[in-house]
């Protein structure tokens, strides 16, 4: 027990990521309604996200923005600054997350001009008839 | 006070003079700190995609607090497509001209040949002006996101 | 049909953890992601481009591929969202 404890507080960023992700999956494909299958999907994305940001933390690194002389001087210790390549890879996922929610908020207003409702079942309905 | 209760009876259902001063005043500030965040991102957090959001949420403020008949006025939406398209065409164009000039897709440093800063200086000044393109071309984007969005498609008085 | 979301969902999730304790610990210098690729960029980035923000870097020199193609990516999404929506010809 007192094992499984200390794995737990060795990853728990990892735990919290993962309920995150369950939250927005359960979301996704539980709800009915279409909004919050969209809001699912962008919590989702959020967990993801948190998840590689927090893959390039290093303990006691600083922020990857660095002395421009001193570092032409005399170098850097790479172990010291956090790895900047999970954030700019986020960066641009951030951005896609961003378009594929308004082209998804679109989609969703067209929806509701030709159905009249948002509701999955009630479209299929209508599909069906 | 008189001129400020003709000014308040003048106003529709959902708007209030308290936030449409607010937001006059602090609009040129937002623009000022976007245009800052997208120069600024070699130094500081910050760089095209941040600036742009900040740039675009100026104008989303615009069309929350008046109408978005107000925001369309002083920025008409061909202005906003020729940004749009001139930002990206502004990063596509760069890349291409660093192949014309005798270097790789996208390696700035080739672009030395045109004006002489040095490989480096060109590295470092090919990242501003791409930074100052994707900065353009999302500003565009999410205004025109949320125009559309905002007036289901109808470009009228929008939120 | 809810329950069974639900299981699903706590099966996804018990996987995931399961998966995760492989993972290295929060914050290890010595973890994989830490240790090939990014060393490079942070000892060579200043003095091969002259850009002291890290990240700015990365995203407009060695990755502008990627910077590229995600502006193609926006721009997309707009005209997806105009071309969608728009009713009156304007």
């Amino acid at each position: 027990m007192e094992q499984f404890l200390a794995l737990i507080i060795a990853k728990y960023n990892y735990w919290l990521y993962v309920v995150l992700m369950m939250i927005g999956f359960y979301a996704m494909i539980g709800k009915r309604n279409l909004v919050k299958k969209l809001i699912g999907m962008n919590i989702f994305q959020t967990a993801i996200i948190l998840l590689f940001v927090s893959a390039g933390v290093k303990h006691g690194g600083k922020i990857p923005i660095l002395d421009k002389y001193e570092v032409l001087k005399h170098g850097v210790d790479a172990t010291q600054i956090v790895n900047p390549l999970p954030h700019v890879l986020m960066l641009t996922a951030i951005v896609v997350s961003v378009s594929v929610t308004g082209v998804a908020l679109a989609v969703l207003l067209r929806i509701y001009r030709e159905y009249g409702t948002l509701e999955e079942d009630e479209i299929l309905e209508k599909l069906g008839k | 006070m008189k001129l400020l209760q003709e000014r308040t009876a003048k106003l529709k259902l959902g708007e209030s003079l308290i936030i449409q001063t607010a937001v006059r005043i602090m609009v040129p500030f937002i623009q000022l700190f976007g245009l800052y965040v997208i120069v600024h991102g070699h130094y500081s957090p910050g760089g095209g995609f941040q600036g742009g959001v900040i740039l675009g949420a100026s104008f989303v403020a615009l069309a929350l607090a008046f109408d978005q008949k107000f925001s369309m006025q002083l920025m008409s939406e061909r202005v906003n497509g020729v940004l749009g398209n001139l930002g990206a065409l502004i990063f596509v164009g760069t890349a291409v001209l660093c192949a014309l000039f005798g270097g790789l897709f996208l390696d700035y440093s080739a672009l030395d040949k045109l004006i002489p800063l040095g490989p480096i200086g060109w590295r470092s000044f090919g990242i501003f002006i791409i930074e100052v393109g994707v900065g353009l071309a999302v500003m565009s984007i999410m205004v025109s996101l949320f125009w559309d969005i905002g007036s289901n498609g109808e470009m009228d008085e929008g939120l | 049909m809810k329950a069974l979301a639900f299981v699903a969902t706590l099966v996804t999730g018990a996987i995931l953890l399961y998966g995760t304790m492989d993972f290295p610990a929060w914050g290890d210098p010595q973890a994989p992601a830490a240790t090939h690729l990014s060393n490079y960029y942070i000892e060579n980035a200043v003095a091969e481009t002259h850009v002291p923000n890290l990240v700015t870097a990365v995203l407009g020199d060695y990755r502008g591929y990627d910077t590229m193609f995600e502006t193609v990516v926006i721009y997309c999404a707009g005209l997806a969202v105009v071309s969608v929506l728009r009713r009156k010809k304007t």
